[in-house]
């Protein structure tokens, strides 16, 4: 039978992108709404309004720092995970002394860090960027091979955004602290996912974004080990004790405190519902289409994060699709979308060209459901099954093998 | 029903778009309207950024072209206008491999190509089609000025001109196929180009009066030369443009040309000789590097080779048929003797001699209003 081009107007849609962005909670928005109303003031100002303000901030940094199990005067609030990674990168190297410098990173970091790490290689920096293998995972051996005398950081992210992969930030933390090194992680996609401790990951500086677990876009933090020595990114006012000038954007901070509270009270509990769910929905795609594979080791990952290659899928069509019949998902991350070339990640682990073009990402969160996931499995395999009527190499594929996937359905 | 359209952020597509959500929206049936509206990324303008001339600006785009942001905005403004699903499709690859590339090595043997009709067939319909049918639409729509008939005898579906004569893009269509034709709908081709403006005006769609675009989408100076230049610097290759000689018909050289693919047939300027009577490019000859010069009347040439020809109305090898033949967009087309040959090859022979029958370029077969099939001019005799 043919499906429905469209969803119809009164089907509830779902939303399984939450890597790409979330939607706010609504406890979050009610902490900021009188900021936006009541509590205008610039939080520098001397007068009653100013101190509202300042006591707002204060208190959100009072909680994302209880979130990363940091102090409170070691959060710099941005404006989001990519200042918070150039901050930090761009902030160390260039506060280091030395004339040759080095860095050391992973190759299937964001674009935040990448593209800095390739910036700094124009300004004459070494960079030595870390391989992975199919697991999606960083061998903390190969970090500790590439550092040299004058390695000024490391820097690997907790979570990988394409495949959920949890990184071993603690064994490079071991090894960061043993040769003196600085060391930053990109925790983006790990904040309010999975528990986060400055202490036990040995980080010196770790950057998060608030839209990324339920609070507000165009804000985030950077953590900064007390101590670190970190070139302002921005130049001004004597805002964030001299690390970040700008008025703050209190309403946003105040987001992104309520945001990082939330999700510290409901961690575990969370943690195995979403894990639950996307276990759910990916056993249920398994069972129901043929020729599916998960990338990234899978008992490393981020709770919410499923990343599947459907062989002779073209990802872009299988999105679109889905989205007319009412579930949002991706090919790769956001950042990628569009973007002709395959994605750095799925490449890095060993995918050829045409493997990750027909590969998904379907990032679950804390407003999902069971009917959402039972929502998805319903149209699923019929979606995968009319693209991959079209494409030729399958129709070839399926009458000489007589594949199972041609009795189905 | 679900239809698919291809929206380029033009007017033409953009009403095409307008008629079919409001067809749908009236549809007795009662069930949502099926329009899914999907922009096609052909070619990326900062790839080449040397040609996005000065407003354009580091980091900017040219306006007014095909694929420039600007048109995917305005595509995007419409389908939100029309409360359509809207979406962009990345085909920059198959444009390269299938588009650019042959217009670049077609000029580069001495041909004049004409990259609108591969691109219709080989992306805005075999490429848009398989999208289509990936996302679940069953037809697929485009803006052009063109009909469809479907032939009650023999089943088999006809290409006919829009009725607007001075928009003939049935022209550049010759390659659909049954199979492409049998899906498709072309939403104006009753309409003329005036009536279409009217609607998109009355419907006060967002583009009602935006500027026709007029050159090749993915050229945005204008100057093929240029880009060929800047394209074979991207892909890292010398242009393989070598000075040659200019010969007469006879071969008697008349001066140095800076490499045949500056030139076209027809050509009057850039001969950089001034030798009595006017001089003209009547033939460019890749094997020996030539450039071939005469007078206005050596143009005047009746036989010529087609090749890849697509029969629409079926012609079997051997086989001959009087139709009336255009050797380029602009041509009025005249009437002319074709035989159909082996592998898609076929011979024209006009009953007139006509000026400038020029290889690359696009012959298309009509029997009145109707596109008999057409190819690839590759050789006049």
């Amino acid at each position: 039978m043919r499906l429905p081009l469209y969803l119809k107007g009164s089907m509830k849609r779902v939303y399984f992108d939450n890597n790409a962005t979330t939607p706010l909670a609504p406890e979050v928005f009610e902490a900021m709404r009188p900021y936006l109303l009541e509590d205008y003031g610039n939080a520098s100002s001397i007068h009653w309004f100013g101190q509202r303000a300042k006591a707002g901030v204060e208190k959100a940094r009072e909680q994302v720092a209880r979130l990363l199990n940091a102090r409170s005067s070691e959060i710099v609030f941005t404006s989001g995970g990519t200042e918070s990674d150039n901050a930090a990168i761009l902030g160390i190297v260039e506060a280091a002394r030395g004339e040759r410098k080095h860095v050391v990173t992973s190759t299937i970091e964001h674009p935040a860090v990448l593209s800095t790490a390739k910036l700094l290689e124009k300004r004459g920096v070494a960079v030595t960027y870390v391989r992975v293998g199919a697991s999606g995972v960083i061998d903390p051996a190969d970090v500790a091979a590439a550092l040299r005398p004058e390695t000024v950081l490391i820097s690997v992210m907790h979570a990988n955004n394409e495949l959920g992969t949890v990184q071993p930030l603690e064994e490079i933390g071991r090894i960061a602290r043993e040769r003196d090194i600085y060391f930053h992680t990109d925790a983006v996609q790990s904040a309010g996912k999975i528990p986060l401790d400055v202490e036990k990951l040995g980080v010196d500086l770790l950057a998060l974004s608030a839209h990324k677990l339920n609070g507000p876009k165009g804000v985030g933090a950077l953590y900064v080990r007390k101590g670190t020595i970190l070139r302002p990114l921005l130049h001004g006012g004597h805002h964030e004790r001299d690390r970040r000038p700008g008025t703050e954007n209190v309403a946003g901070i105040v987001g992104l405190g309520a945001a990082a509270d939330i999700a510290r009270a409901h961690l575990a509990e969370e943690h195995d519902r979403v894990a639950a769910l996307r276990d759910r929905l990916e056993a249920g795609i398994l069972a129901s289409v043929p020729l599916v594979a998960v990338n990234g080791d899978r008992a490393h990952r981020t709770p919410n994060t499923s990343n599947l290659t459907f062989d002779h899928i073209e990802g872009e069509g299988f999105v679109i699709a889905m989205d007319l019949r009412g579930v949002a998902c991706s090919t790769g991350s956001a950042c990628s979308s569009g973007s002709l070339e395959p994605s750095h990640v799925l490449t890095a682990i060993g995918l050829r060209p045409e493997q990750a073009r027909a590969t998904i990402r379907f990032s679950l969160g804390r407003f999902n459901t069971e009917e959402d996931v039972d929502a998805a499995l319903k149209i699923l395999p019929g979606v995968a099954e009319q693209l991959r009527a079209v494409s030729p190499h399958y129709r070839k594929e399926a009458a000489s093998s007589q594949h199972s996937a041609v009795s189905k359905s | 029903m679900s239809i698919a359209i291809a929206m380029s952020g033009g007017v033409d597509s953009s009403t095409a778009a307008a008629l079919l959500a409001d067809n749908n929206s009236q549809a007795s049936s009662g069930s949502s309207p099926e329009v899914v509206g999907l922009t096609m990324q052909l070619w990326n303008q900062r790839r080449l950024p040397q040609l996005l001339g000065e407003e354009a600006g580091e980091g900017g785009h040219a306006s007014g072209r095909c694929c420039s942001l600007d048109d995917v905005y305005d595509a995007r403004a419409v389908a939100t206008f029309l409360n359509i699903p809207y979406y962009v499709i990345n085909l920059e690859k198959q444009f390269e491999a299938a588009v650019v590339r042959p217009f670049v090595a077609g000029y580069l043997a001495g041909e004049t190509p004409i990259p609108c009709s591969l691109c219709n067939t080989e992306i805005k319909f075999a490429q848009f089609l398989t999208t289509a049918r990936q996302i679940g639409a069953e037809r697929i729509a485009t803006g052009h000025y063109a009909r469809i008939r479907r032939d009650q005898k023999s089943g088999r579906y006809q290409l006919l001109r829009g009725v607007d004569r001075s928009k003939d893009q049935a022209y550049f269509l010759f390659g659909l196929t049954q199979e492409q034709l049998a899906c498709t709908e072309f939403p104006l081709g009753e309409m003329t180009k005036q009536e279409v403006r009217s609607i998109a005006r009355a419907r006060r769609l967002p583009v009602a009066d935006k500027p026709d675009s007029q050159e090749i989408c993915f050229v945005p100076t204008g100057s093929y030369r240029q880009f060929i230049d800047a394209y074979l610097a991207e892909q890292q290759r010398q242009p393989e443009s070598m000075p040659g000689e200019v010969v007469s018909a006879d071969g008697s050289v008349l001066g140095e040309h800076t490499g045949i693919q500056n030139f076209t047939v027809g050509q009057r300027k850039g001969l950089g000789m001034a030798v009595g009577a006017p001089l003209y490019v009547i033939a460019l000859d890749p094997k020996k590097n030539r450039v071939v010069v005469g007078e206005d009347r050596d143009l005047f040439r009746s036989r010529f080779q087609v090749r890849d020809v697509n029969w629409i109305r079926p012609l079997a090898a051997g086989d001959a048929v009087d139709a009336h033949v255009k050797i380029r967009h602009n041509h009025p087309g005249a009437p002319a003797r074709v035989e159909a040959h082996e592998n898609g090859q076929t011979s024209v022979e006009f009953l007139e001699p006509q000026r400038a029958i020029t290889p690359g370029q696009a012959a298309v077969f009509y029997d009145g209003d109707e596109v008999v099939g057409g190819g690839w001019i590759s050789q006049v005799l």
